[in-house]
This record gives C-alpha cells, structure tokens and sequence, in this order.
C-alpha cells in the first residue's frame, strides 16, 4: 500500500541540522541547555567571588549589574527550560506509547528558534555590554534614558526569539500528549512525568504570550520611541511589573513542575513501589498549574497595590502550600514500605525533598504581605528562589539526567562519579544559600556589588562563595562522567534499572527511530510494570508488525531561525534592510513548508538498520 | 550517667543552633531581627509566627524523610517486591486538611497587619509628613510642613509617627529601613506610595536602597537619625537659617560657581541635587563614607578626609553617580572640604 | 495511515480530520489560539491602563469617526460568513466554490486593510502618531498588531487559494483550509473587541 520515497538521509553534522527525530532533538536541547547551564554558572562563581569579601572590586559595579542580569536570564531561559525540553523530548513520546511528537517540523523549529535567540542574547557580551537591568528588567531602569547601551535591546529581541520556540514547543507537547497516547493510555494512566508535562505546556501557552507583549512593548519603547512604560509622556512603569509577573510567576510552576515529574518517576522506581495517591498527584499539579496564574502580584508586594490586593494575593499565595503538601507526603509515603535504592538519580530525588520544602516554607512566609516588606529584595528572597530553583528544579533535573541518560545514550553514567558529583553539589548548594536567608535578614538588599564592612555580612558571603565553589566542582565531575561514560561501549539494557515501571523501559536503549516496531497495548498505570508483574517482558502490541511512516528531515527550521537572528540584529541596529532582509528569509522558508508537501518515507522495522541516536 | 550524656548529646545541635541564630541576628541599627520600633515589631512578630508554624512542617518532613530513607534502605541482593499501595484516603485527607489549619492561623494575623500597616497618616496633623524622593544614588529628604530640605539623613523625633510618602525622580528604588520598618518602592510619579513608621529609641539606623537601580544600586545607603523632639525643633530652625559664605572672597566665589548651581547650602544654591547644609555635622558623605574620629574600615574617616575623597573623584566612590569630577586643584579641595566639614548644625 | 494514502481515493466527509496529522493539526491550532487571547488579551490590558494618557495629542473621541470604523466591521464580519461558507463548500467537496468565497474573503480582508491604512494615515495627520502618548502607543500596537494579523491572513489564504486551485482538495490541503478559516474567525473576534473596547468604549467615554 504504501510508496516508498527515495529521502536523502543526511550524515554528520548536516543530520543535526535537519533532524525532526525527537530523540535527536532531545540531545540537541540537552548540550545547548547544558552549554548554557556552564556560562550561567560561571556567571554565579564571578558574582560570588566579586562578593567573597566586603568592598571588592574584582569586577566593576556595571559588570556586575550585567553578570546577574545574564546570570539570571541564562540559566531561567536558556539553561533551566531547555534542559525541561531535553527531557520532554526524550522521552514524552516513549513514555505514551508514540512514534514521534505530533509536529515534528516544528519540534526542530522551537529547538533552533530557542538556539538562536539564545546566542543572540549572549552575542551581546561581545558587542559593547550585556543587559543590566535584572532579568526582570524593571523600566525605567531598562529604558533607553536609563540603559543606553544596546544591552536590553539583546534581551528584548533575544527573549523574543527564544520564546517562540518554547511557545511552539508547549504546543507540540500538548498536542502529542492529547492526540498521540498509544491504545488504552488514558489520561489517568498517564505517567507523572507526562502530566507534569502536559500541565507545564499548558502554563507556557498561556504565560508566553504576556511575556512577548511585554517585551514587545519595551521594545517599540527602546527602537521605535514609543511610550508605554516612559512616565514623562504617561506611560505606566507598573504596567511593566503586572506584565511581566502574569508571565514571571507561571513561569516558575513551568520550572518546577517537570521537576515534580521526574521526582515521581525515579522515587517510584528505585522504591519498587507503585506513586502513592497517583490521582492526588494528578489533581495537585493541575491545581498548582491552575493556581499558579493567580499570584503574580505576590512579587508586588511592595510596589504599592493597596492592602486588599496585597491581602487577596498574600492568601492565594498561601494556598498553593496545600498541593504542594500534598506531593511532598505522597513522596514520602511512596518510599514508605518500599525497597529504596540509592543510585545517583536517586539520591538527587531523595535529596530534592528536604530541600525543596525548605523552599516551599520560606515561599509561605514570603506570602504574608507584611513580612514580606522585609524580606522583599533582600538576600532572603535569593535563598528561597535558589532553593526551589536549583533545590528542585536543578536537583530534579540531575536525576532524570541521570535517570533517563541510558535510554537517550545507551550508555548508564558512571555511579561512583555520579555520587561523588551529589555529595559536591548538594553540600555545595545549602552551604552557598542557607546562610543567605540569614543575609536578608539581616538587611542585606540582593542585587548588591559590593557590601560595606561592619556590617556583620562579612563571615557568611564568604561560606557563600566557597559553597558556589563547590557546586563548581561538583558540575565539572559531572562534565568529567559524561566524556568517561561516553568512551564506554554502548551497551544498556532495555530496562538497565531493572525495576523500571513505564513505557520507554520496554524498548531498546536508545531507541530505534521509530520508537515502537508495533504501538503497546498499554492495559493500566505504570504499564510495563504490570506487564512484569504477570510474567511477561514485553508490552502486548495493538497492531501487525509493518511499514512505518516517518517524516523527512528539513534544513527549513534551521533557516527559519537564521533568518529571526539575522532580522533581530537589523531592527535592533535600525538597519531595516538587514531586518526585512532577515524577516524575508524567515517567511520563504515558511512558505516552502506550506506549498511543498512532506511525503516522508517508510521504514520496515524488520530491516536491520543503525540503532537510533548517536551520543 | 549515660542518660545525661544522651540527653546532652541531643540537646548540643539545638544548643549550636541557638547560637547560630543568635550571632545571626546581625546589628541592631540594621537587622530585621532586631526590631527598633513598632512596625518593624509587628513585621518581627507575624516573621516569628510563620518561622515557628513552617519550622514544625520542616522538622515533621524531616523527621519523616530520614526515618523512611534509613528504615526502607534495600539490602544487597533483595529482589523482593513490596506491596503496591495505591494510596489512602485517611491520610492524603489529613495532609491536606493540617496544612489548610496551619494556613489559617498564619493567613488571619497577616490580614489583620496588611491592613493594620496600611493605615493613612497622611492628613494626621500630628504626624511628621516626609517626602522622599529617591535620586541615582541619593536620597531627598523633604518636610512639606516645615518648609525644610535635606539629603541622605532624615531626621525625626522619637515621639511622633512618621509619615512618608515616597516617589522618585528617575527609576524605581526602594525606601527601606530595616531595624524600623519594611520597604516601600518609590515609584516614578503617578505611583507614588505612602508608609509610615515610628522609632520610639534615639539613636542612628542604617538605611538602604533596596530594588536594583543602577550601577551604585548597593551603594545607595542613608541614615535614619531619631533625637527627642525638642533637638528636632532646633534642627529645623537651624536648617533654615541662612548660612555664611566663607569669608575668604576667592573660596566664596569657587563655592558659588562649582557648588551651589546645583548644591543648596542653608538660603542659597540650586535645588535640585542633595541638600549639603550642616553637612559636617551628618553620619556620612554620600550616604557610604562614614564620618568618625576612630576609622576601622576603608570607608570611614573624618568628614573632611571623606569630603575630601568624594570631591577628588565621586565616580571612584559612586560608580555612575551624576556629580561630575569638578576640575579643582588640590588647595581648592582642600579648602572647600574644610569649609563644608565645618558647616555643623547645633540641635 | 499516512497522510497521502486518501489522496486518489473518494475525499471523507470532514476531510481535515481524516488523517492523525489534521486532527492534530486543528488540536494544535485551538491551543494556538488560546495564546493568540492570552497576547490580546495582554494588549487589551495594556491599552486600558494607559488610553487616557493622551497628553497634547488628540482625545479619542476627537479622534475617532464611528462611520469609518463600522464600515470596517460590516466588512470583516461578512468576510467571517464568507469563509464559513467556504468550509461549508469544502465539506460539500464543492471545490470551485470555495475557492471563489475564499477569494471574496480574501478581498473584503484587503478592503479592511485599505479602510485601516486609511485610518491611520487620517490620523497621523491629525498629530495622532506612534510616539505622541502613551495613549497613542498603546492604540497602534493593538490595532497594528490586528492589523498585521489580517494581513498575515490574506497573504496566507492567497496561498492556500493557489495551492488547492493546482492540486485539488485532498486530506493535506483540507486541514490547512480549515485551520486558515478558524484563524480568519479568531481575528473576527478580536476586532468585536476592539470595536467595542477602544472605538465604542473611546467615543461614549
């Protein structure tokens, strides 16, 4: 029935510029994310040296303005979501049974947009100065009368370009997860992971879209003179605080959610035990998701919105303590009476809970309006992000790197590195910001370069820095296992957990191109374990073994992305050529995609072939 | 013997703890910890409650975690399954249930002082009405009802509410007092905000800038400065007196030309950049040098050696600062430094 | 299932859902939409908060001319029925005449084009530009922004028109007809906003 097309198949380098696999696409945002995750880190060990003693001057004031903007904007943007995507990609799919992600095209569209406003954000290091004004870019410090270099201007477009493709990529990942799920995956026998995920892709579609509207705006602001947040001709610099809080909050449940995900996956599978209060799961990350848009204003507190606003938003901040609760205890009930192994993923996931409550805690006592004229903008505030933000985020993600590394490589990475790199990084990490609670405290603004002497903040900046240190070490013997493990021979089994529990675990690591030689009949929760569990070691296939469809690679989303870069530097420049130049490369690749067809080709799974993805 | 000893054994990371938090607090001009006036009291206390209802989630988490990781640990070689529990009403009901509780007691107190610390004493006649208005990187002072001007320290009485309503005159900064009260964004006009604190302890607390601003965002300290009220009457008629130029005609025309077009001194001067009237008798120049006898800290020295280091170069003390680099010769800032040190207030 | 496996045969009755990649294809643009409110909605916000900041510039409701605004309605609202009668002709397999509502569809989104530029142009000569307030700002980036999405909507369906006229209505093109009419559709209800929002609600005040 089917006609075989003749598509080129492209090797090297010219394969990663053009695959729509979403394996591949998967370790494209991994090493992007992860290259990212360096130059952000390496930006957080020059703050704290240039804060490791009082009246430093290792860096000047202005440098450091720019070193926390990027540091900030980096690893939230371009480290922290990319490396969410890398794990979505990798095994979303695998884990409802799919073949690929519904738009294939446009999986590898959001991969290069993402790449390239990220480079286009850190071009402007080299290109008279970084932007300085926050990641948060409160104007009018970020305007053009009060940063006049064209460091913003990065940020704005840069940002811009970057979140369409994580705008393009909540999509894609909604859409798979409601279309592509494999015979008998209802919603409710869904991992947690594809939950998390589904709910983060949700939160992104309806957060991203403010965040350009505000970016767009502050850009007509700084190119196009116009005066949305310029107060002398009756812009509104609040309105800039409400724009980019409707985003900057639900950005942090896009954040942390995955990271919930993952956390239910790896403590359910080395406790051998079935998650405790699967539906409560579900229902808390779909109440946090839904909460998540209703708190903005708590970042407000004191910008002055009056007392029943902040009393309305103190107590809908409190609330979203209840489903939070709620996973916590599930997580622990779920190690309780199971037989807990601790491999590095696990550890990471053991080490996430205790951690992440004690950000979750402090995310209480900020919630309460008037405490918070306290501990708003002081040091406080920068432990309680960090805990939740590298305490749950980045230890979340450590462990499904580690978790999920033999499926996306075929190769487990190495345990004894592995260990010695969460001992390095956990210590590290409550060594560089419990004691920045205390700072806050004790009066300390954050956002500071330099703090005077006398003033008692001396002792503890200094264990601050040298818990940054160690963080440092930790992350370089994770770079160390990965080039080890990557010499090894790659020979993962298909479950090389042998306890594994989902889909992904039933096929071979990594997997063929096509995923599934024959869609499983997927016959309740934690699939694969059921099927173990009734003797069997493999899923139970709900159609004939056959040719399978797959779609064709493209250059196009690369083009397309080069041609945003090249448009964003134009306007950015007020060389218009350059721009329409840029903007017109963009919509001719677009229109190709429309007018030519994508026949794709065919694959017979019998045919012996290349075993998927190399590392 | 041994019971003791256990009991010790228990009691020492309490007992560390203690003293950690206790060395913590940091200094009392300064630490929120430390409150020295009812606002900062109230915003300690309602601090204190949540610390206390979250420290009990934490321990009771952690009390938690550690016994389900040691006793459930799996032994070498074990391949049995354990039973697969679905879950349990009971309990997922009681962890959402203790939670809501735990969220009522702290959300009723912080509803009450949202708008406790939300009340208007800008019509209060009995108040101290305060303008202030917030500069890269200084802070003015402005007492509408007394017709007085000053920068970087505010002076109140001990006995009286203070009444600020706070704007600013380029990007938004943040008025913050730590040891007295929380902060207030100054927002571009339009958004202006009021507060209001009262500091019954005389004594100087530090003040802080707190929302990133710029370069010298760190920078951007001042002084809160609380005397009885009868010092604080005299001060301000002292602020208000004209002061004298310098008798030396050559100094007295360098001030007028390179000083006062845009520096006020008592009757004389531009408005629009800070207020240097008895400026030798403040904490500080710009806000960071701090002016004393005994210099501990690279920051500190007398008021003329901190004049004299400010006026050589103002952008090596501020970065980004608007005060330009007046072109004078060493003998000119020495005598300006002189004559502005000894421009002491009496109150 | 592949996509082009229906090509040759006999067109289904709902020709955009017959295949996996149009159904995801209409999931994925619903979800699209659902942004494309939450980026109006953002600037709706924003044209509230500042519409009153208009400084030296003219107010709106010396600005506005509700004649021309509704005449730009009339026109947009039956381009809206134009491209349902379209979907309506493709669902029938009715290809020659949906193509001709497409054109018309297309041509009544060029005379609203026409009528906005004319708009605009009108009102820059009466010292209404980008920069003059925040009012000003505010106003052209909404409307410009709609603007730019109707335009986007013509150059899109003049395509489709062209494709579907070479190689016919199959199970590839249907999905993109039908997703081109539900985008047509959503910037018809952005604009009964921006009637009601910025042009009713600046004339009464």
């Amino acid at each position: 029935m089917a006609h075989a097309h003749a598509v080129k198949r492209h090797t090297g380098l010219m394969d990663w510029l053009t695959t729509v696999d979403h394996k591949k696409i998967g370790i494209l945002y991994l090493f992007a994310g992860f290259f990212f995750f360096l130059v952000g880190g390496l930006e957080a060990i020059l703050i704290r040296v240039q804060l490791w003693m009082p009246m430093n001057d290792f860096v000047s004031a202005d440098t450091f303005n720019q070193l926390l903007t990027m540091h900030g904007t980096t690893m939230i943007f371009l480290a922290a979501m990319p490396m969410i995507f890398a794990l979505m990609n990798a095994v979303i799919p695998l884990q409802i049974g799919a073949r690929d992600v519904a738009f294939p095209f446009l999986n590898s569209l959001g991969f290069w947009t993402f790449f390239f406003g990220a480079v286009l954000l850190n071009v402007s290091w080299f290109a008279g100065g970084a932007p300085n004004a926050g990641w948060t870019s409160y104007v009018p410090l970020a305007s053009p009368v009060y940063s006049s270099t064209h460091g913003v201007d990065y940020y704005v477009i840069g940002l811009q370009i970057a979140g369409l493709g994580t705008l393009i990529g909540g999509i894609n990942f909604l859409a798979t997860i409601i279309n592509m799920r494999a015979p008998g995956m209802s919603f409710m026998r869904m991992p947690m992971f594809t939950w998390a995920a589904f709910i983060t892709s949700a939160l992104i579609l309806f957060a991203f879209p403010a965040l350009t509207v505000g970016l767009v705006a502050l850009m007509f602001d700084r190119l196009f003179d116009a005066n949305f947040f310029d107060t002398s001709q009756g812009g509104n610099a609040v309105l800039w605080e409400h724009i980019f809080w409707i985003f900057g909050h639900p950005e942090v449940y896009i954040l942390i959610l995955p990271a919930f995900g993952i956390i239910s996956e790896v403590i359910s599978t080395f406790s051998r035990k079935r998650l405790f209060g699967y539906s409560s799961m579900v229902f808390a990350t779909v109440l946090i998701g839904f909460l998540g848009f209703m708190v903005w204003a708590h970042h407000m507190f004191t910008t002055g919105l009056g007392p029943v606003a902040n009393a309305l938003f103190s107590i809908a901040t409190m609330l979203i303590a209840v489903p939070t609760g709620i996973k916590i205890f599930n997580w622990l009930f779920t190690m309780w009476g199971g037989s807990i192994k601790f491999t590095t993923a696990n550890l990471f996931a053991v080490g996430f809970v205790p951690t992440f409550v004690m950000g979750g805690v402090t995310g209480v006592m900020l919630a309460a309006a008037p405490a918070d004229f306290q501990y708003h903008d002081s040091y406080f505030v920068v432990a309680h992000f960090h805990y939740v933000i590298v305490g749950g985020l980045v230890l979340g993600l450590f462990s499904g790197l580690f978790y999920w590394w033999p499926k996306m490589f075929g190769r487990v990475l190495n345990e004894t590195l592995g260990k010695w790199f969460f001992w390095l990084f956990f210590i590290g990490f409550h060594l560089t910001f419990f004691v920045q609670h205390f700072l806050g405290l004790m009066g300390m603004p954050r956002r500071v370069w330099q703090y005077l002497d006398g003033l008692g903040f001396n002792e503890m900046n200094l264990v601050s820095s040298v818990g940054a240190m160690l963080m440092g070490l930790g992350t370089v013997v994770f770079i160390i296992n990965m080039i080890v493990t990557g010499l090894k021979p790659r020979d993962a089994a298909n479950d090389p957990w042998e306890d594994g529990r989902t889909l992904e675990w039933t096929i071979p690591s990594p997997p063929p191109e096509y995923n599934f030689a024959q869609t499983p009949l997927v016959r309740g929760y934690d699939a694969f374990w059921k099927e173990k569990m009734e003797g069997k070691n493999a899923m139970t296939p709900a159609e004939p073994l056959g040719p399978i469809h797959m779609p064709s690679p493209s250059i196009l989303p690369f083009l397309m992305s080069v041609g945003l870069f090249i448009a964003g530097f134009g306007f950015m420049y007020h060389n218009y050529y350059i721009g329409i130049g840029g903007l017109v490369l963009t919509f001719g690749c677009m229109f190709l995609r429309s007018v030519i067809d994508d026949h794709g080709f065919h694959i017979d799974p019998e045919e012996p072939q290349d075993k998927g993805v190399k590392a | 013997m041994m019971n003791r000893w256990h009991v010790l054994k228990r009691l020492t990371p309490l007992l560390a703890g203690m003293v950690l938090l206790l060395s913590a607090c940091g200094r009392a001009d300064l630490s929120t910890l430390r409150p020295q006036g009812p606002v900062a009291e109230e915003q300690f206390g309602l601090m204190t409650w949540s610390i206390i209802i979250m420290a009990l989630v934490v321990v009771v988490v952690f009390v938690l975690a550690a016994y389900v990781i040691i006793r459930f640990r799996r032994r070498p070689g074990d391949k049995t399954i354990p039973v697969q529990v679905e879950g349990s009403h009971k309990l997922e009901i009681i962890w959402t249930v203790i939670p809501i509780i735990l969220l009522v007691i702290l959300g009723v107190p912080t509803i009450q002082s949202v708008f406790g610390l939300a009340k208007d004493y800008t019509n209060d006649p009995d108040a101290i009405q305060v303008k202030v208005t917030a500069h890269q990187y200084w802070w003015e002072f402005e007492y509408p009802n007394l017709g007085v001007k000053t920068a970087q320290e505010l002076l109140i009485p001990d006995d009286a509410v203070i009444s600020i309503h706070a704007e600013t005159k380029d990007v938004i900064h943040s008025f913050w007092v730590p040891s007295l009260a929380g902060k207030i964004d100054t927002n571009p006009a339009g958004n202006a905000n009021t507060m209001y604190f009262s500091a019954p302890k005389k004594g100087v607390y530090l003040g802080k800038c707190a929302e990133l601003c710029g370069p010298s965002h760190a920078l951007m300290d001042f002084k809160v400065k609380v005397v009885d009220r009868a010092s604080f009457e005299r001060w301000v008629t002292a602020q208000k007196a004209p002061v004298a130029l310098p008798q030396d005609q050559e100094l007295a025309d360098l001030l007028t030309n390179q000083c006062l077009s845009c520096h006020a001194i008592g009757d004389k001067g531009g408005k629009v950049y800070p207020n240097l009237t008895g400026i030798g008798s403040r904490e500080s120049v710009a806000g960071i040098l701090i002016n004393t006898e005994d210099k501990k800290y690279s920051n500190e020295g007398t008021v003329e050696e901190n004049l004299k280091r400010w006026l050589k170069d103002p952008q090596a003390v501020k970065p980004g600062n608007l005060m330009p680099t007046v072109e004078l010769s060493d003998q000119q800032i020495e005598a300006i430094s002189k004559y502005l040190a000894g421009l002491k207030l009496e109150y | 299932m592949s996509a082009h496996s229906h090509v040759d045969g006999q067109l289904p009755h709902e020709p955009e859902k017959a295949t996996l990649e149009g159904r995801n294809k209409v999931l994925a643009f619903w979800l699209f939409l659902g942004g494309e409110t939450v980026l109006f909605g953002t600037l709706f916000s924003a044209f509230l908060a500042l519409r009153h900041q208009v400084l030296d510039g003219p107010t709106e409701q010396e600005l506005f001319s509700l004649p021309l605004v509704a005449a730009a309605t009339f026109i947009l609202l039956t381009s809206s029925l134009t491209s349902v009668f379209a979907i309506q002709a493709m669902h029938a397999n009715r290809v020659k005449s949906m193509i001709n509502w497409l054109i018309i569809t297309v041509i009544l989104g060029l005379g609203f084009l026409g009528l906005e530029i004319y708009e605009f142009y009108h009102y820059v000569q009466e010292g209404h530009g980008f920069t003059t307030s925040a009012f000003s700002s505010a106003f052209y980036t909404l409307v410009g922004f709609h603007g730019a999405h109707v335009a986007f909507g013509v150059v899109w369906i003049s395509i489709l028109i062209a494709q579907v006229s070479k190689r016919g209505l199959n199970v590839v093109t249907a999905p993109k007809v039908y997703v081109a009419g539900m985008y047509w559709h959503f910037i018809d209800v952005v604009w009964v906003f921006i009637f009601t929002v910025v042009y009713l609600m600046g004339k009464v005040g």
